[in-house]
């Protein structure tokens, strides 16, 4: 019996060494356990003493065995799967695979950045219609017709008394003829002016801010410009105000900000100044109030306007006002986000 | 408004730089836009007084000259010139090795008309020369800057000029240029006087007021007399006659002023009400006493059809929109804006009579418009002129004419106003304009900058009393003095607050808004880009998309005064704009792309055109090159329709430039909100297009009311839904909708109906075609079990039973 095992076990051992895969170890063990059942059926030819001491040697010899298949099924599964791994290796320096979205206009991406900006300081947003009346335009904006204000803006005539907005700034008196104090309302928005050159587009955007309320003073609106300049831009941007004049403010302020590209030391965008351009604003104009039936002597407020195109341009390096509006794709996926 | 630096010192005694002036100005609200050195071309050009000349030995119209430029510069320069008209003795410009002048070779002036010569030291012939003497023309200027300087050859200055001084100050060109952008509100700044008034409060310095006086000289004339019958359009005309009236040439300071400005000079007359138009603002008329019939003056509007021809020979129509000054005849000048060629100055004028008057700005404005008629006088007159300024204008042209000495002036002084002429008190609260500034300015800091700035204030308590300048139209409230405080006590003061006092408000957009947003964002996700089109295009764009003469679409409202034909018409629908934008990507080679836009589209009213149109958002979709086709399209409106909460149904579509075969409308219960499909196979032709183009267009304001994309949760079913295919064979003229309606309302069960092939030829008959669709069978919430194949096979049964009795059709 013994020499049987142990022919078994120099059998089974040297055709373990040679299973390269599962399936050949699976079938090797089926092997050894059938032949391992026939020695174990041989017992019962054994004297009654002897079994103990053989049983035990054959138990030996299976718990030995199953060891060492479960040995050879690591070393085996280790192959296999190194196989598996070399076999699919791919050539990972090839390009990756996307589904590729569209891209957000920078006119709106800008826009709502704006918005963001403002409504978290309690700012709703008011659209107001795109083709405007006189009164609300001009005349409501204490710009009556004979106002030398108006040869600032080329406007676009629809009609005698009617007119494509030449600014934001006619969304107010809608609101503020709607609404009582107090007011934060933004307007955002297309607006046209007959101008069309290199630097001027016949149609471009606004973003008109407003806040009326009691106490509302030029140092409030010098505070609320500083956080969107930091917001917007960079949180060292410095706010510059000076003076300057539209008739729907006094006083009136043109905004420079220190320019993000060089941060004030001077350079090519700034033209050598430190400071660029970015917005006109002013304390509400009290005809203004008045033409809207706010007391005054009770509210004061302040407002702000800047052309959405111009900050677009500042913040992501466009150069010609005219490619925002040519659409190419080329242009407009640069924007994906 | 350029004002010459010297000029500015006259009135106001500068004791700072051109450029440290410029930002003094730019802090009080006067900016700057350019400041130029007139003598920028002009470098190492001193004067040299020519000792000696010999002929040149080989050129017979060369000679060398040896010229004493001072001890600085070299006194023996030896120097070749050609000029004909040098002379031992004479002091010319004399520009030295090294210097930049002019240009004045026409050919290099036509490449670059701000060329610059640089001169360096050479040999012309064969003999040395350090440098080269010049002409005025080589220094850029003319008569009008340097007596003698339009003459052909050098530039013959004075025989006290100091030698070896810098020839700009000599001829004046050692000056610069402010260009000062003036806002609307201070007509009274454009003009030399106006901006030195300025300089004098922001510097600090006293202001110089020019020259007013004269003496007057009884005159045996007989009166001429002045009729205002306008005086809404003309409230003050100020008239005076000035007799014996000299020609002649007007004195070299003088000519330099209006040369910096640009300005020839003419005659004393005509140079004096020039002058007097840069100095004060106050734009001038003479009129030849002799050509005023019946020696009457009458500011009047004019008759409809009257006639006038201006000074520069161009006749105009008139109507009573028209002001016009009349003599006791006929026209004789088109107020404010030009006099007329029958009573201007001539070289044989003896007497005249000035007008210094006031003309309304929107009128002059209109007339100059309507007439297309334009000058300096009416430009002026566009931006205001006071009825302050009407007196003091005339008072120094009278001056003037003393002092050029070119006339008498009279005791016969018309001043007919209208206008109040009594300075204008005002009150304000001190309290109130820190309260509007939000910082408090010392009071002592607002009595000196309303004194500086001419407003005589005074304090009493919080109560400031000023009196208006006569100039300052603009000054109408507390608000402006606080805007005068401020921009002189520095707006570096104004200190960062955040709306210390006001109350909090709840922002953000509304739910429309959102939406919108939304939308777009959907549309992103899909791989459409976000396009930006103008809100304007041409009538051509009609024909293009082959719209007929009735279509809606026509129907545009127009803008009167386009910039061109092309950007005429109001958009009533978007897809020109899509197309335009499809097409200029295929030619720039962006050969595959997808772009929407949301914006408003114009739709007149039938009732008057004064009346506001109906603004309508609208979402325009484009699809072209790549492998995309009708179904793309649909795909994307699919999607908006499942996220908004939308049941659009389609049919087949009649749009002239979609493809009548591949083109559908998008229904709303049963309305029409939209269409999409192919671009026409013959407008693809006509613009050359070798893609195919997919437009989509649909009308948000029509679907604004029943959008909805909130978001409601519904339990999850408890078992799992199965799917089952069938393949069917269907009439050839069924299509997918008919067939998948019945397959969705055939059990209840069946939550989709998909179409996944479709199969012609082989075992499938002529005439008909087999489809293969998955059904989805999902259970709801009332489903006790799930579902088994028995219960499968009887929906299928219902199912099959159905597409049979209604279609006809029969399981492949």
């Amino acid at each position: 019996m013994k020499e049987k095992i142990e022919a078994l076990r120099t059998e089974i051992e040297a055709a373990m060494e040679q299973m390269q895969t599962g399936r050949a170890l699976y079938e090797l063990k089926v092997r050894f356990q059938t032949a391992l059942k026939g020695i174990m059926s041989g017992m019962k030819d054994l004297a009654k003493e002897d079994r103990p001491a053989f049983g035990k040697i054959v138990n030996e010899f299976k718990q030995g065995m199953e060891e060492q298949f479960e040995a050879r099924a690591l070393v085996v599964r280790k192959m296999e799967m190194e196989e598996k791994y070399a076999k699919e290796r791919i050539d990972i320096t090839m390009p990756g695979k996307a589904y590729k979205a569209g891209a957000l206009h920078p006119i709106t991406l800008v826009k709502n950045e704006l918005i963001d900006i403002f409504a978290g300081m309690g700012f709703k947003v008011f659209e107001g219609p795109e083709i405007e009346t006189d009164y609300y335009n001009f005349t409501a904006l204490n710009t009556p017709k004979d106002h030398p204000a108006r040869d600032m803006q080329d406007t676009f005539y629809l009609a005698e008394n009617l007119l494509l907005r030449t600014q934001t700034s006619a969304g107010q008196i809608r609101v503020m003829e709607k609404e009582t104090p107090p007011i934060k309302i933004l307007s955002p928005g297309r607006v046209f002016r007959s101008d069309d050159d290199a630097t001027h587009s016949p149609m471009f955007h606004q973003m008109e801010g407003l806040v009326v309320d009691k106490g509302i003073t030029l140092c409030d609106l010098q505070g609320m410009l500083a956080e969107f300049a930091k917001k917007m831009f960079t949180a060292s941007t410095k706010v510059r105000l000076r003076p300057s004049y539209f008739p729907f403010t006094e006083p009136s302020v043109e905004v420079d900000l220190s320019c993000s590209e060089c941060g004030g030391k001077g350079c090519r965008l700034c033209k050598g100044t430190g400071w660029i351009e970015v917005l006109g604003a002013g304390m509400v104009n009290r005809r203004v109030l008045e033409n809207c039936n706010v007391d005054p002597d009770e509210y004061t407020g302040f407002a702000f306007g800047m052309g959405i195109e111009r900050i677009a341009m500042l913040k992501y390096g466009i150069n010609n006002i005219k490619t925002l509006f040519e659409n190419d794709t080329r242009f407009l996926e640069q924007f994906e986000n | 408004m350029k004002a010459p630096f010297s000029w500015l010192k006259d009135y106001v005694d500068i004791d700072m730089t051109a450029q440290e002036l410029a930002e003094k100005l730019f802090s009080c609200g006067f900016e700057v836009e350019e400041l130029s050195y007139l003598g920028e071309k002009i470098s190492r050009v001193v004067v040299g007084e020519v000792k000696s000349l010999t002929p040149h030995p080989d050129s017979d119209h060369m000679q060398i000259c040896v010229v004493d430029c001072g001890e600085e510069y070299g006194r023996e320069l030896q120097i070749v010139t050609g000029a004909p008209n040098v002379y031992v003795g004479m002091k010319t410009p004399c520009a030295l090795d090294g210097s930049t002048v002019v240009e004045s070779n026409p050919a290099v002036l036509e490449k670059n008309p701000d060329a610059v010569k640089k001169i360096k030291k050479g040999k012309l012939r064969g003999v040395e020369s350090f440098g080269m003497l010049c002409s005025g023309e080589e220094l850029g200027i003319n008569d009008d800057f340097y007596p003698g300087a339009e003459v052909n050859g050098l530039l013959d200055l004075d025989k006290d000029t100091p030698v070896g001084e810098d020839i700009k100050k000599i001829v004046g060109l050692d000056d610069w240029i402010f260009d000062i952008s003036i806002t609307a509100n201070r007509p009274d700044c454009q003009c030399i006087v106006g901006i030195a008034r300025e300089v004098a409060a922001v510097i600090q310095k006293p202001f110089k007021e020019p020259d007013y006086s004269y003496m007057e000289s009884k005159t045996n004339a007989k009166s001429i007399d002045v009729e205002v019958h306008a005086p809404d359009l003309c409230p003050r005309y100020v008239g005076h006659y000035v007799e014996n009236v000299q020609g002649g040439v007007s004195p070299a300071w003088m000519r330099k002023r209006l040369a910096l400005s640009g300005i020839r000079s003419i005659s004393p007359i005509v140079d004096i009400t020039n002058f007097v138009l840069l100095e004060m603002g106050q734009p001038m008329h003479a009129f030849d006493a002799e050509d005023l019939g019946d020696r009457k003056i009458v500011v009047r509007r004019a008759e409809k059809g009257e006639k006038i021809v201006t000074l520069d020979e161009k006749e105009f129509t008139l109507n009573s929109d028209n002001l016009v000054i009349c003599d006791g005849k006929k026209p004789v000048a088109l107020a404010g804006i030009m006099g007329g060629l029958n009573s201007g100055i001539k070289d044989t004028t003896k007497n005249v009579f000035f007008e210094s008057a006031k003309f309304a700005r929107d009128n002059v404005r209109k007339t100059s418009r309507a007439l297309g008629q334009s000058s300096d006088s009416s430009s002026r007159f566009e931006k205001g002129v006071d009825a302050y300024t009407n007196g003091f204008g005339m008072a120094r042209a009278l001056h003037l004419i003393e002092e050029l000495n070119c006339g008498t002036v009279t005791d016969m002084r018309r001043d007919i106003c209208a206008a109040n002429l009594t300075p204008r008190q005002m009150t304000a609260s001190v309290a109130k304009i820190n309260a509007l500034l939000g910082i408090v300015v010392p009071n002592e800091e607002i009595i000196n900058i309303l004194t500086r700035l001419n407003f005589k204030p005074v304090l009493d308590g919080d109560t400031l009393m000023v009196e208006i300048p006569g100039y300052r139209d603009d000054i109408d409230g507390y608000p402006d003095l606080a805007e005068e405080i401020i921009r002189m006590y520095g707006y570096e003061h104004i200190t960062p607050t955040f709306l210390d006092k006001a109350q909090v408000t709840g922002g953000g957009l509304t739910d429309e808004q959102k939406r919108e947003l939304h939308l777009k964002n959907l549309l992103r996700t899909q791989g459409f880009s976000e396009a930006y089109n103008y809100s304007f295009y041409s009538p051509k764009d009609f024909d293009l998309m082959k719209l007929p003469q009735d279509a809606v679409e026509r129907n545009a409202v127009k803008i009167l005064n386009p910039i061109s034909e092309e950007l005429s018409l109001m958009r009533t629908f978007l897809a020109p704009s899509m197309l335009g934008n499809a097409v200029r990507n295929i030619r720039r080679g962006n050969d595959e792309g997808r772009q929407f836009e949301v914006a408003n589209t114009y739709a007149p009213k039938n009732t008057a055109a004064s009346e506001q149109p109906e603004e309508n958002k609208h979402l325009v979709l484009g699809i072209w090159g790549g492998k995309n086709d009708f179904f793309d399209m649909k795909g994307a409106i699919e999607r908006i329709a499942e996220v908004f909460h939308v049941a659009f149904t389609y049919e087949r579509a009649e749009k002239s430039y979609l493809h009548p075969g591949v083109s559908a409308n998008v229904l709303m219960d049963g309305k029409a909100v939209g269409c999409f499909g192919e671009l026409d196979p013959e407008i693809s032709n006509t613009l050359g297009l070798d893609k195919k183009v997919y437009l989509g267009e649909l009308d948000l304001s029509a679907l604004k009311a029943v959008m909805d994309d909130n978001v409601r949760y519904k339990n999850l079913p408890r078992f799992p839904a199965v799917k089952r295919d069938l393949a069917l064979i269907a009439d050839e003229a069924l299509t997918c909708g008919q067939i998948e309606e019945v397959l969705l309302h055939s059990c209840k069960y069946v939550t989709e109906a998909k179409l996944f092939d479709v199969y012609r030829g082989g075992q499938v008959p002529e005439g008909k075609k087999s489809m293969a669709f998955t059904l989805t069978f999902t259970p709801d919430n009332q489903t006790e079990k799930a579902f088994t194949p028995e219960t499968l096979d009887n929906f299928v049964k219902k199912i099959l039973g159905n597409l049979k009795f209604k279609l006809g059709i029969e399981l492949r």
